[in-house]
Formats: C-alpha cells, sequence, structure tokens
C-alpha cells in the first residue's frame, strides 16, 4: 500500500499507457513544459520526448478535430482541454465527427481519442471555469463518458478510456485532484460502464458520480445517525451507465435518490429517474427524488457559490422526502 | 539535384495551359479520370431528380480538374479530408464507382453501408477520411492525419479541401497557425467557385486567402482549377517539396460551380451570363480539345467516353440490384467493440 493522490494518479495512467502503447500521443494547453494546469502531466514531456506529449496554442476546436483526424490515421491521441468550461468550443468535433465516424462510415473505422477535462466548482472560478456539462455529452450516441471519483478509480477508468476504441470524455473533479488514498501498489482495473457500491445500506439508494461521492458519503454518516442506512452506487460510467448495479440497489433498497453537482433540470439525474421510474416501478416504495444544482449559472462569490453547490443538508432532506 | 521550392504568390492565376509539358498517355489518363467524375455526376443528377436518391445533394461538376489534378501527386497512404462537394476527391483517390453509387442509393453495399449518403462517403483504407457536411470541418480532421503521418515518421501528406466560403470559418485560421507552427505535411487546397451557398465569394470574404496564407507564412499558389495539367504541375511541386519537409503549403484553384448549391437550386441569383459563359470554361472539354491537338482521334476520345459510361452503368445497376441496409447492423456500430475490460 501506498499513498496516491488523484492528480498523481492521472499522471501514472498517463505513463502507463504511453510506455504500453507507442502509438498514444498528449496534447492540449500547457500539458507538456508546465506539466498540465492541474500538475496531472509532469513529467511526462521528460519521459515520452516532444514527439508524444506537447504544448498546443489556444485553438480548441483545431485541436478536437486533430485528435479525430490523428485518431482515423492510426494514433491513439489524449487531448487535455483544460476547463469543462471550454468544451462549448470542440463540440463540431465531438459531436459531429469523432461520434459519427464509425457509424456513418459503415462500422468500417474506430476514433480511439480520450478527452480530459476538470469540471467542478468550490474554487471561486465563477460562471466559465466551473461548470459540469457532462450531461451534454452523455446524449450524443457514439460518445462515451466517465467520471472517476477517486484516485484508483481514476487510474483505472483513464487506462480503460485510452484503451477504448471509442472517443470518450474523461472527467475530472477540479476538488479532487489534491485527494489522496492508500492504493494497492498493483491498481485494479477498471470497466467503462460499470457503477460500483460505494457503501451498503438498506434503507434507500443514492446514485451519485465524480466529487458528489463525497458529499454523499457524508450525507450517509448523517442519516447513519437517524437510523438510516443509505446505500451509495458510484456510477464512474455515465455512458454508457449501469442500469443494472443500479436497479439491483433499488430492489433492495425500494427508494432512490439521485445526486450530482451538475445544474438539476435536464441532467444525468433525469434519464436516471426516468428510467428507473419505468423498469423498477414495481420496486419503488417512494417518489424518486433529483438532487442536483439549481438552474442559475455558478456564481464567484464564496457565500453565493456555497449556496449553489449541492449540499449535505440538501441530499439528507431529499432522503427524508421519499422515506416519508 | 536540388528541387525548385514552391514559391508564394498572390497574383492572377499562373496555371500555364501548356499540354506539352506532360505525355499524350498522361493526359490521356487524367481525361478519363475527369470524364469518369463527370459522367458519375451527370448520372447522380438524373438518378436524384428520378427519386432514386433520397436527402441532399451537391454536385462538384466543373471542378473536377482540382479533384483530379491534385490527386494525380498523391499515393495511396497520403491522406484527404473532404467537403460537402466531395464526388469528385472521393473517386479521384480511388473510391470504386461500385461502393460509391450503392452508397448514394442507399444500399447496405455501400461505402458506408447506406449510412452516410452524399455527405459522408469515405474509406480509410484508400485515405480518404471522409467527406463533410460541415463547413470547414475537414480542416482539422485533415490537420489531425498530418500530425499522424509527422509522428509516425513517414514522408506521407494530409490534404484538407476546402471551398472559398469555409475561408469564412474560424477553423481554418487555426488549422494554418497550427500546421505553419509545427510544419506539418497539410496541404490546404481552396476550391475557389465564386459562390459560397447563395452568395457570391466577394459578400463573403474581406480578404484573399494569398494574403490569409503569407500571414500565417504558409506558401501559396493560385492556378486555375479548370485547367488540369496546370492543378497537377502545381500539385506534383508542392506535393514532392512536402515530402521533403517543406511543411505546410496552400492551393488555391480558381474554379467553376455548374450546378447549384444542391441539386434542386434554381440559381436565380446568378447571372445568366455567368452561367452562359461556363461551357467555355469547362475543364473536360478543355482536355478534349488538347488531345484533339495532340492527335488523338475522335473515335479514340469517344472510346474513353464508352468505357467510362459504360462503368458508370455497371455501377448504377449493380446498386439497383443492392440490399436495404439493416436497422440491427447500424444500431450494432454506434460504438465499436473491445476495449480493456
Amino acid at each position: 500500500m501506498a499513498e496516491l493522490r488523484y492528480q498523481k494518479a492521472i499522471g501514472r495512467a498517463l505513463e502507463d499507457a504511453m510506455t504500453a502503447d507507442p502509438t498514444v500521443i498528449l496534447f492540449g494547453e500547457d500539458v507538456a513544459e508546465a506539466g498540465g494546469s492541474f500538475g496531472a502531466t509532469k513529467g511526462l514531456r521528460e519521459k515520452f520526448g516532444a514527439a508524444r506529449v506537447f504544448d498546443t496554442p489556444i485553438s480548441e476546436a483545431a485541436l478536437a478535430g486533430a485528435a479525430v483526424g490523428a485518431a482515423v490515421s492510426g494514433l491513439k491521441p489524449v487531448l487535455e482541454i483544460m476547463f469543462m468550461d471550454f468544451t462549448t468550443l470542440v463540440m463540431d468535433a465531438l459531436v459531429n465527427q469523432a461520434a459519427k465516424a464509425r457509424f456513418m462510415f459503415g462500422g468500417r473505422c474506430a476514433v480511439p481519442l480520450v478527452l480530459r477535462t476538470p469540471h467542478g466548482g468550490g474554487l471561486g472560478a465563477g460562471p466559465q471555469h466551473s461548470q459540469c456539462l457532462e450531461a451534454w455529452f452523455a446524449h450524443v450516441p457514439g460518445l462515451k463518458v466517465v467520471c472517476p471519483s477517486d484516485p484508483v478509480s481514476a487510474y483505472g477508468l483513464l487506462r480503460a478510456a485510452i484503451d477504448d476504441p471509442n472517443p470518450v470524455i474523461f472527467v475530472e473533479n477540479k476538488s479532487l485532484y489534491a485527494s489522496k488514498i492508500d492504493a494497492p501498489d498493483e491498481l485494479p482495473a477498471f470497466e467503462v460502464g460499470k457503477a460500483r457500491i460505494a457503501r451498503p445500506g438498506a434503507d434507500v439508494t443514492i446514485v451519485t458520480y465524480g466529487g458528489a461521492l463525497r458529499t454523499a458519503l457524508a450525507a450517509a454518516d448523517a442519516l447513519a445517525g437517524e437510523g438510516v442506512e443509505a446505500e451509495i452506487v458510484d456510477l464512474l460510467s455515465l455512458q454508457p451507465w449501469d442500469e443494472a448495479t443500479v436497479l439491483a440497489s433499488l430492489s433492495r433498497t425500494h427508494r432512490l435518490v439521485v445526486m450530482h453537482e451538475a445544474v438539476e433540470a435536464f441532467g444525468v439525474g433525469a434519464e436516471i429517474a426516468a428510467r428507473m421510474a419505468d423498469i423498477g416501478f414495481d420496486e419503488l416504495d417512494g417518489p424518486i427524488v433529483r438532487v442536483g444544482a439549481p438552474f442559475m449559472p455558478i456564481p464567484f462569490s464564496k457565500p453565493l457559490e456555497r449556496a449553489y453547490m449541492p449540499s449535505v443538508e440538501n441530499l439528507v432532506a431529499a432522503v427524508r422526502r421519499t422515506l416519508a | 539535384m536540388t528541387r525548385p521550392k514552391p514559391k508564394a504568390t498572390t497574383g492572377v492565376p499562373t496555371g500555364r495551359n501548356n499540354p506539352s509539358e506532360i505525355s499524350r498517355d498522361h493526359l490521356a489518363d487524367l481525361y478519363g479520370r475527369l470524364l469518369t467524375i463527370r459522367r458519375a455526376e451527370e448520372r447522380l443528377q438524373k438518378l436524384f431528380a428520378d427519386g432514386e436518391v433520397p436527402g441532399f445533394i451537391h454536385l462538384s461538376i466543373g471542378q473536377e480538374a482540382v479533384s483530379v489534378g491534385v490527386m494525380d501527386a498523391l499515393r495511396d497512404a497520403d491522406t484527404i479530408a473532404s467537403t460537402h462537394r466531395g464526388h469528385g476527391h472521393a473517386i479521384a483517390k480511388g473510391m470504386a464507382l461500385e461502393g460509391f453509387f450503392a452508397e448514394l442509393l442507399a444500399r447496405d453495399e455501400g461505402v458506408c453501408r447506406g449510412r452516410g449518403g452524399s455527405m459522408h462517403v469515405a474509406d480509410m483504407k484508400i485515405g480518404m477520411l471522409g467527406a463533410n457536411g460541415i463547413v470547414g470541418a475537414g480542416l482539422s480532421i485533415a490537420l489531425g492525419s498530418a500530425l499522424a503521418h509527422k509522428t509516425r515518421g513517414t514522408n506521407d501528406i494530409a490534404v484538407a479541401f476546402f471551398g472559398d466560403g469555409a475561408q469564412a470559418e474560424g477553423l481554418l485560421h487555426e488549422c494554418l497557425n497550427i500546421a505553419a507552427l509545427w510544419k506539418l505535411p497539410l496541404l490546404f487546397v481552396c476550391e475557389n467557385n465564386g459562390w459560397g451557398e447563395f452568395l457570391p465569394t466577394t459578400k463573403h470574404l474581406a480578404f484573399q486567402l494569398g494574403d490569409l496564407a503569407a500571414a500565417y507564412r504558409v506558401p501559396h499558389t493560385r492556378v486555375d482549377g479548370n485547367d488540369v495539367v496546370a492543378v497537377q504541375a502545381a500539385a506534383h511541386r508542392i506535393v514532392e517539396a512536402m515530402r521533403e519537409g517543406a511543411g505546410p503549403m496552400a492551393l488555391e484553384c480558381v474554379t467553376t460551380r455548374v450546378r447549384g448549391h444542391f441539386e434542386g437550386d434554381a440559381q436565380k441569383y446568378r447571372d445568366p451570363d455567368e452561367l452562359a459563359a461556363l461551357a467555355a470554361l469547362d475543364p473536360v472539354r478543355r482536355v478534349a480539345d488538347q488531345l484533339a491537338a495532340l492527335g488523338l482521334g475522335a473515335a479514340a476520345l469517344e472510346a474513353i467516353d464508352a468505357g467510362v459510361a459504360q462503368k458508370v452503368e455497371a455501377a448504377v445497376a449493380h446498386a439497383r440490384t443492392g440490399t436495404d441496409p439493416s436497422f440491427e447492423a447500424a444500431c450494432a456500430d454506434v460504438y465499436a467493440e473491445g476495449g480493456r475490460a
């Protein structure tokens, strides 16, 4: 066992993937000489050289298109987009090109690219450096979306994303970069599309992912004090998402709350709630309740941002509602 | 022997209309390839009018010399990214007519199994990275392909075809900058047909491509895009320099859009005199005249045409007897299988 930081886990996954596969290249704004805006790619330029790890101009649209072109020409590009808010600029390359190429070219090509990007608030970064936009990508057939919740899942999912023959959006929650856990020396493999039970419990299922997992675990502790045992499903993968694991948990607890940091309206939680209301209808003993951010941009001021972010209190209240 | 490097020009077309620069056999071969695109698109025009081709099609009639001339300088491993007006690019890069027509007729036997159609014909095996329904999108795909060629250490090149209208897209500027900065083997080929959808280029652009390319220090050559000899001569010279590491180049081909923006577009916005003058600029007719002047008889020219027409008809017949694509197979191809468990 050794202490593993989330940020280091990302770097280690990139290093191991690049060692294992010479077609993996890494590029983005300040990923090479500076080692990444959040330090995740430190040392990779020195280890793999400028031909495989390189800085780019501030040209997100062209870079994402280039990732598609490189992917259909035999490379496995890993592109970093510095903040998820900037993915507005790469939409054509991802939505019209990467997502559709395999399908619209008759299944005769693959687009093995990974776009890494950080999301999430809590840093006072304001309306254009904090958003959680993962639902946009999960809505596009042909894209995959994953969102690890700790250093071990970050390592395993990034390896899986790079090995995946499809375009994968790898979402890193900014508040997790400094987080650390004791991890085995040999890190376990993860599979895109598989959730895990982060905490077992019999009374209510809380489905969440990414940085919100910590809020959910804290809420579960608070609820345990009231005699309510919450089971927490950590989705890890949003597209595809692990319907079977969520349904199995719901079948044990008969109550469901879906929680994420992203805006609640039209979000990942809406999809899960709608699906479970359908295939899990007979298992439900209470309303499915969603907890997400309010329908507004993320404010800059600390008190405003705190009020905006879904909290332990919001989640505890939601659980009480479905148990009532 | 040192090879001459292409030099930047921003003036009038420099294409030399001198067929003696290439052999008669080479010219006859180019003629057959020009005719193949012409006859294929004329056939599509009729099939579309008869309701056999669904969706939208954008014909490149009048622009064939750009496809044939540029592709004459390329090899199989070179890659191209095309546009919504991409039939000529696909056929010139080597797409078989059977798979092409089957795709346009939405058959399972099509190059894209009937899922892409006219605006998405592609075949990675021949380096045809796809026609594209999004104006300018092919530029960055070709940029990435050029990056792949360079990263792998080959001297293959990537070509981005784009129209004059796409010059107003930000992607062109981003791609020029990156290609120049990283010295990528990317050839920017502008098919300047004077029209962006329903508006003349003069109402789209405040600049000339030569000036823009110069700003990024990308050498620019402007040729008569309806002169296949001039296009292929420029393309051979440029591509040779690029294979030796000269970095990105721009080739602007001044050409003519004979048909509308899309089939069914009555082009009421065009001056009848302009349309009437197009016949005299026909790139296919021009080569036929050159071959005749070089002593190729009418019978030989007709034989080339008949051979092309026969191939086109055979491809249409093959497409017509094709099968409808399977919905289940289509669903199975949204994602590629595989990856690490």
